[in-house]
């Protein structure tokens, strides 16, 4: 049996936590650059507000009902994020931490009422953390993630739903009033060409020919298909595989013109996605950077350039790969355009073992700037993030994300901390 | 537009150099530690107050509502408060709770259907809750930090 616990409305609800005022009000949190709505309360949806509404047009509508915006505060959502996953790591072995606010757990060997486990383990989430989330119970993760659906969107669970609980009467009657584009791994894209085809619940897929949908769509769709009549076909991933690729690219808060500027955002993206490398073990063989303006100007002068660059040493490096990014920032720079992104990636990831040989061959003296890379995290983790960075980072920042709505950071910050009276 | 850019690339300011690999352990001269078999973790302030992590927050401390003369549990304006939230809270725990949306730091009174929280500061009344009121309690405090100025 498989659990799929996640968070209701999670970036509102970490606000809530520390300021209970919120609580009962309509309000949102804002994406990078407070651009658009990416987490609504109840009261914010019951108005109307929808999942990626421009803040831009909602200014007004804001006014005259109350609703109040938050600029997002990733520090935050990421300590809380973690003790909710801690947290539930307890009740089972086999977890699998799907996305910042959801999870899958194993429950297999876990004897007893699983209906009651879910209880206790949506009531031990919201006592340790003052988070609510839902639960969905199945005996496959696509049914845990349907049952969990129910769970949120019906009333009358109380934030638990066992699938084993339906009569399979009553599951074929579920699954017929929820659309197919609902279903956990359908797309867009798939759905559209599944109505085409007369198969718009999810009943209709589950009652499709798993052998057609595998020589018509994929082996993916078949697996759904199959996952949907309670065959699991799709095993809890305990480990969380490590990323292929790190990209760190923003809008900057207001259009900017200058390479020493570029330059800034650029180090300060580099410095990010090397200590992201730095973390999971890897090093890069490849880079790339990119440049652009707004493409929704179109009155302005339109200019993007993407490069990349194979290394000749895989590193993870900050004082290397700021050197070379910035050295294919001067080669692709043009002035007299009104930059509005950038961005970096890393690629070609290996794990740091795999060079050790080579390390040895390149840098005067790699353990010293292993070291000093290592002590730069170290300062940025205990003091905040950008403590400490390169000079070519910068200090003034005018590209910086626009934030203006931005909370405390609560969890991490001893500046930061909430005051009780 | 992605395209791969051909050299000439950067140069690496330092020379090439040949390390020899460091291999195994120091080779120990004379007596080895005596003290190699002994080795402790370091007391540890977090693990010593904290029992539940993941249930730990901290709190900074505004007002003086519960400096004391008379009791112990003085906690001064500025005290940094640990403060867990999987502890059940009891008659006449510290806690942090939020009263109509504010947070507060009082003791606990509880006696059957009665709750209060009260100031160790005598200046300050109990909150006595009416039956408008909400309260819910946050978190129990279990330890605070105070350093002399």
């Amino acid at each position: 049996m498989i659990a799929l616990i996640d968070v209701n409305n999670f970036y509102v609800s970490c606000q809530r936590v520390f300021e209970p005022k919120l609580e009962g009000k309509p309000m949102v949190v804002l994406s990078n650059n407070d651009g658009c709505v990416i987490s609504r309360s109840a009261e914010a949806k019951a108005l109307g507000v929808k999942m990626g509404a421009p803040w831009h047009q909602l200014r007004e509508f804001a006014k005259e009902t109350g609703l109040i915006a938050y600029s997002s505060n990733y520090a935050l959502y990421a300590d809380m994020s973690n003790r909710v996953m801690r947290v539930l790591g307890m009740f089972s072995p086999h977890q699998e931490i799907y996305s910042i606010d959801e999870c899958f757990l194993g429950l297999n060997g876990i004897g007893g009422d699983y209906t009651e486990l879910g209880q206790t383990l949506k009531q031990t989430v919201m006592q340790w953390t003052g988070l609510p989330v839902c639960v969905g119970i199945a005996p496959t993760k696509t049914l845990a993630k349907l049952a969990n659906h129910i769970a949120k969107k019906r009333t009358g669970f109380a934030g638990v739903c066992e699938w084993a609980k339906f009569s399979p009467d009553q599951q074929l009657q579920i699954m017929r009033e929820i659309e197919v584009g609902e279903v956990w791994g359908v797309g867009r894209k798939i759905s559209q060409r599944l109505n085409q085809q007369g198969i718009y619940s999810a009943a209709d897929l589950a009652q499709a020919n798993s052998e057609q949908i595998r020589a018509r769509y994929s082996v993916v769709l078949q697996r759904t298909v199959e996952e949907l009549n309670g065959h699991p076909c799709i095993q809890i991933e305990e480990m969380q595989p490590d990323k292929q690729q790190i990209l760190c690219s923003r809008s900057f808060g207001q259009p900017i013109y200058t390479e020493q500027q570029l330059a800034e955002a650029i180090s300060t993206y580099i410095a990010r996605a090397a200590e992201k490398l730095r973390m999971q073990k890897s090093v890069a063989a490849s880079l790339s950077i990119f440049i652009r303006t707004n493409p929704f100007r179109p009155k302005d002068p339109q200019y993007s350039r993407h490069v990349m660059l194979p290394l000749s040493q895989a590193t993870d490096d900050t004082l290397k790969l700021t050197q070379v990014a910035l050295w294919m920032l001067a080669r692709i720079y043009q002035p007299g355009f009104s930059y509005a992104k950038a961005g970096v990636m890393l690629s070609d990831l290996q794990p740091n073992t795999a060079i050790q040989g080579h390390l040895f061959l390149q840098t005067a003296d790699p353990m010293k700037r292993a070291e000093l890379n290592a002590t730069m995290d170290e300062i940025n983790r205990r003091w905040g993030r950008g403590s400490i960075h390169l000079a070519s980072a910068g200090a003034h920042h005018a590209w910086k994300m626009k934030q203006n709505s931005l909370s405390p950071f609560w969890t991490t910050r001893w500046s930061d901390l909430p005051v009780v009276k | 537009m992605t395209s791969f850019l051909q050299g000439p690339f950067p140069v690496d300011p330092n020379p090439a150099v040949h390390y020899l690999p460091w291999i195994g352990e120091s080779v120990p001269a004379g007596f080895p530690s005596p003290a190699a078999d002994w080795v402790e973790d370091r007391v540890d302030l977090n693990q010593h107050l904290i029992s539940h992590p993941e249930a730990t927050f901290y709190f900074t401390v505004s007002g003086d509502s519960m400096v004391s003369h008379l009791s112990e549990r003085t906690i001064p304006n500025g005290a940094t408060l640990v403060v867990d939230r999987a502890i059940q809270a009891k008659h006449n725990d510290i806690v942090v709770a939020a009263i109509d949306g504010d947070f507060t730091v009082k003791r606990l009174f509880q006696r059957g259907k009665h709750l209060a929280l009260v100031a160790e500061n005598p200046d300050y009344p109990p909150i006595v809750l009416g039956d408008e009121q909400e309260l819910s309690v946050w978190g129990v405090v279990i330890a605070w930090i105070v350093r002399p100025k």
